[in-house]
């Protein structure tokens, strides 16, 4: 039963060590395996990568869920559960607020979330942002995909440490 | 049982597992990099095993800070202490579970932690051929990296792995020196 901040910890060396691989413009530098294409190209795979990965964890998280739990009524239902005991099991806390325009999009509002908390409060860090929570809303992604609802997830931070996650449900 | 109960006990199941997934998860996604690189792949272990215990490390240098502002433990006296404090108090706080200490050496400068499996390792799939080392070396650049903080130089070594088919996994921990707080880690 593994302690909250190993997965802390651990998401912080996962970010790094993904963003050590990338691509360093210069001729015959090869900075490890996605050696090509440019900077920028290099960081949007590493965010996918990151992502896919959030995917599979939060997958493999839906799947522990024992069955009473998941006949859900209706949509809404899925987004409070992911919105208090998804986040409250994987970040000690409850998502601070749900919003929907009640036609496929939810907006999650973190007011402090915790793996943004250790970098300062703020705009100082906002470019590094995005690297911190491409894992993050893979997990929802995959969560959600075990609960039968297919999303696209992306995360937006305004000031640190406040975040906010948006799902847009795909309708087939 | 009341749905009250039943939420509480899918968090916790939740929450547990969230690290060793995760963990497995990245594992698997670095042989997937390495994969593609023909030349790398023959090193792979090597690589990987190289690259884990920077990481354990880092992570180790964090968590002492947070072992100690949460446990209330004070300075270990000896290396005796030491052991006592990892396996019955770092190891059940963070891990739930509580090592055995054995074998220790007669000048006291080397034990071994023994655990029934490896702590990293439930509900996750190794990749093909690429296993226990890689997990291994995390935990031992965390052991490395959190007794270095408390000026313990240390090496940390997996030498039994229920992964690898042992009956027990089992750390050995050797005591290298004290640091000296003037002198950085590795200089004499």
């Amino acid at each position: 039963m593994a302690d909250a901040a190993l997965f802390e910890f651990l998401h912080t060396e996962m970010v790094a060590e993904l963003w050590a691989q990338d691509p360093d413009p210069g001729p015959g530098v090869s900075a490890g395996p996605r050696g090509e294409g440019g900077r920028a190209a290099g960081q949007k795979m590493s965010l996918s990568v990151l992502e896919g990965m959030g995917f599979r964890v939060g997958q493999a998280l839906g799947e522990r869920l024992p069955r009473e739990t998941l006949a859900f009524r209706e949509e809404l239902d899925v987004l409070k559960f992911l919105c208090k005991d998804v986040w409250a099991a994987v970040f000690q806390k409850q998502m601070d607020s749900l919003r929907t325009n009640h036609q496929g999009t939810y907006v999650l509002q973190d007011h402090s979330f915790p793996l943004l908390i250790r970098m300062a409060s703020g705009l100082q860090y906002l470019e590094e942002v995005p690297k911190f929570l491409a894992f993050t809303c893979g997990l929802l992604r995959g969560t959600l995909s075990t609960l039968g609802i297919k999303s696209l997830v992306t995360a937006s931070v305004a000031a640190l440490p406040a975040c906010k996650f948006q799902v847009v449900i795909q309708r087939s | 049982m009341s749905r009250q109960a039943n939420r509480g006990t899918e968090s916790k199941k939740m929450s547990s597992e969230l690290f060793t997934l995760t963990y497995g998860a990245l594992v698997t996604q670095l042989c997937r990099d390495y994969e593609n690189d023909e030349d790398v792949n023959k090193q792979l272990d090597k690589i990987l095993f190289s690259h884990f215990f920077p990481r354990g490390y880092n992570i180790g240098v964090r968590l002492i800070e947070d072992f100690l502002a949460r446990s209330n433990v004070g300075r270990c006296h000896d290396f005796r202490e030491t052991a006592d404090v990892i396996a019955k108090v770092a190891f059940k706080m963070y891990l739930g579970i509580t090592p055995s200490i054995t074998n220790w050496s007669p000048a006291g400068d080397e034990f071994s932690l023994i655990l029934e499996n490896n702590p990293l390792v439930d509900f996750v799939e190794l990749p093909d051929n690429h296993s226990s080392l890689i997990y291994s070396n995390l935990l031992c650049g965390v052991l490395r990296g959190a007794l270095e903080m408390v000026q313990m130089a240390v090496e940390a070594k997996f030498v039994q792995d229920t992964l690898k088919g042992d009956g027990v996994t089992e750390i050995r921990m050797r005591f290298i020196r004290r640091i000296e707080d003037n002198l950085p880690a590795g200089e004499e």
